[in-house]
């Protein structure tokens, strides 16, 4: 009877396994065989390469798109990577015990909050915060990046605290037995022994960074034109989807699926470098 | 000459007494050992010659430490008290990185920035620790690839890359195999030209092959404390000879 039940628990852990292999699969089926088509129309060249999207004339570039997305990231990580890391150092050997559940909490509450909500904090307060200071029209990528770069806080505060706090001791006391001060020991030694965890971190981000939409759509601007500077607007891969989804029909259609791919494609050499990256650790 | 002297210290933690009203005196340039049951205090007391128990929380410390006629607590500034005072730790405890940057963390800790001059460092280290011979063709590996003896050698020579005066060794070879702990004994009867060394150790044996002097600890309390033979010999406390002869412990 045991035996059966054994074997039974068995199948339903290796289907509930298998569910999310399916998913990513049908994902990566369904992305590929309604977009590959349209990029074979369109020409691979013109599509990934092309400098105008203009649905209405049939003209489908994406390199403002990708750029788009690639200096948003870029900003994010420029932005949120530093503030990040720190945060997660003065988490984890720093904060004095009264602070931290409140810190904890806040910064965990923080990757709780809807995107749609950062985006409207970006509305209301740092629109009009770069339109008052820098000029412009206020949407722009500098604002883009400043929210991305806050948004990605909470993922790379939580997995490099962790990746912090997973050094063993000794390393820590060993480092100041020979006489180095606390700061030095951290940043020395604590730290590049968590390098593989806070790697993982940043990446993590980007992979957040690189996929945000609702909050890039609220700030960005969303010209689909090539970015001119960062006090201009930008559109990226998402928003470039989400915008125009809603009306699309036929090769444009195909082409926001299209787009869909190439973000897809983004994620998976992301997730690809992080594990060469971990492979080669010391 | 005492290069190290202790009056009087009792350490807490919390409201627990670990050590009762220690004294003792550590002469310069020997080999100084301490014996005794697990739980008795003996690394508590090597912690605080260091300071290192000032990480534990609660720990409360009365009494005296000098160092050369200075006190340890208020007139020697920690981290110059930890360059001249190193530790070798139970477990070996190499950086993850290269055997070279290992030995040279500590000598860039303290402004040694010539790459001509750590070059001289580690070499002279590793040599004095034995180990030169078995690293010099990998110093940019890994030292996480070491046997446990080796790296355990290894931490002692990134001890001495800071040139300390005084070694504190909290029981070496407790994790290594007995080809490794006779290596690590040898070195220690070595080094004692340049440095003066105190051991915790579990091992009996140990203490009595390569220390001079030996104190005995039984919860909290200094026992005894004497010329290494003659309280292996003679010791004078029922309590000293009921451990050395294996009653309890």
């Amino acid at each position: 009877m045991n035996k059966i039940l054994e074997r039974l628990m068995e199948i339903v852990f290796l289907v509930a396994a298998c569910m999310s292999v399916l998913a990513v699969a049908l994902i990566c089926f369904f992305l590929f065989v309604n977009g590959i088509p349209a990029i074979k129309e369109i020409g691979v060249f013109d599509f990934l390469l092309g400098e105008k999207w203009k649905p209405s004339n049939n003209i489908y570039g994406i390199l403002p798109m990708i750029l788009g997305s690639i200096y948003l990231t870029a900003g994010a990580i420029i932005i949120g990577v530093p503030i990040g890391i720190l945060t997660s150092v003065f988490m984890a050997k720093y904060c004095p015990k009264r602070i931290y559940p409140f810190l904890k909490s806040s910064v965990e509450l923080m990757a709780g909050i809807p995107s749609i909500v950062y985006g409207f904090f970006g509305l209301v307060l740092l629109v009009p915060f770069i339109r008052e200071v820098f000029g412009g029209n206020g949407s722009s990528m500098l604002t883009a990046s400043i929210l991305l770069g806050i948004m990605i806080l909470p993922t790379i505060v939580g997995v490099s605290e962790a990746a912090i706090r997973a050094v063993p001791s000794q390393y820590y006391e060993g480092s100041l037995a020979l006489g180095a001060t606390h700061e030095r020991s951290i940043f020395f030694v604590v730290l590049p022994a968590a390098k593989s965890g806070i790697i993982a971190a940043v990446v993590l981000g980007i992979g957040r960074a690189i996929g945000e939409t609702m909050a890039v759509i609220m700030v960005a601007g969303n010209q689909a034109r090539l970015p001119k500077g960062i006090f201009k607007g930008v559109r990226t891969l998402t928003a470039n989807i989400v915008i125009e989804m809603g009306y699309a029909a036929d090769l444009h259609r195909e082409a926001l699926i299209a787009t869909g791919v190439v973000l897809f494609v983004f994620i998976l050499i992301i997730n690809l470098s992080v594990s060469l990256l971990n492979r080669r650790k010391y | 000459m005492n290069k190290i002297v202790i009056e009087n210290l009792d350490l807490y933690y919390k409201d627990f007494k670990a050590l009762k009203n220690v004294n003792l005196t550590i002469p310069e340039k020997e080999i100084i050992a301490f014996i005794g049951p697990s739980g008795c205090g003996k690394s508590t007391l090597l912690k605080s010659l260091n300071r290192m128990n000032d990480l534990v929380e609660g720990c409360r410390i009365t009494g005296l430490v000098t160092l050369d006629n200075k006190n340890i607590y208020t007139d020697i500034e920690i981290n110059m008290l930890r360059k001249r005072v190193g530790m070798v730790f139970q477990k070996p405890n190499p950086f993850p990185m290269s055997i070279y940057d290992n030995i040279a963390y500590g000598p860039r800790t303290h402004g040694v920035k010539s790459k001509a001059k750590l070059d001289d460092i580690i070499e002279k280290s590793l040599r004095d620790a034995a180990i030169w011979e078995e690293v010099k063709d990998r110093l940019k590996k890994s030292a996480l690839g070491l046997s446990g003896g080796q790296q355990q050698r290894l931490c002692i020579a990134r001890a001495l890359a800071v040139q300390p005066e005084v070694l504190l060794m909290d029981e070496p070879t407790s994790a290594l195999d007995p080809i490794s702990t006779s290596k690590i004994e040898d070195l220690a009867v070595e080094l004692k030209k340049d440095y003066t060394i105190v051991m915790v150790t579990h091992n009996m044996q140990q203490a009595a092959r390569i220390s001079d002097k030996t104190a005995f600890f039984l919860l909290g309390e200094v026992i005894e404390y004497n010329e290494t033979e003659k309280l292996f010999s003679m010791p004078k406390d029922k309590r000293t000879e009921d451990y050395i002869t294996g009653r309890f412990g």
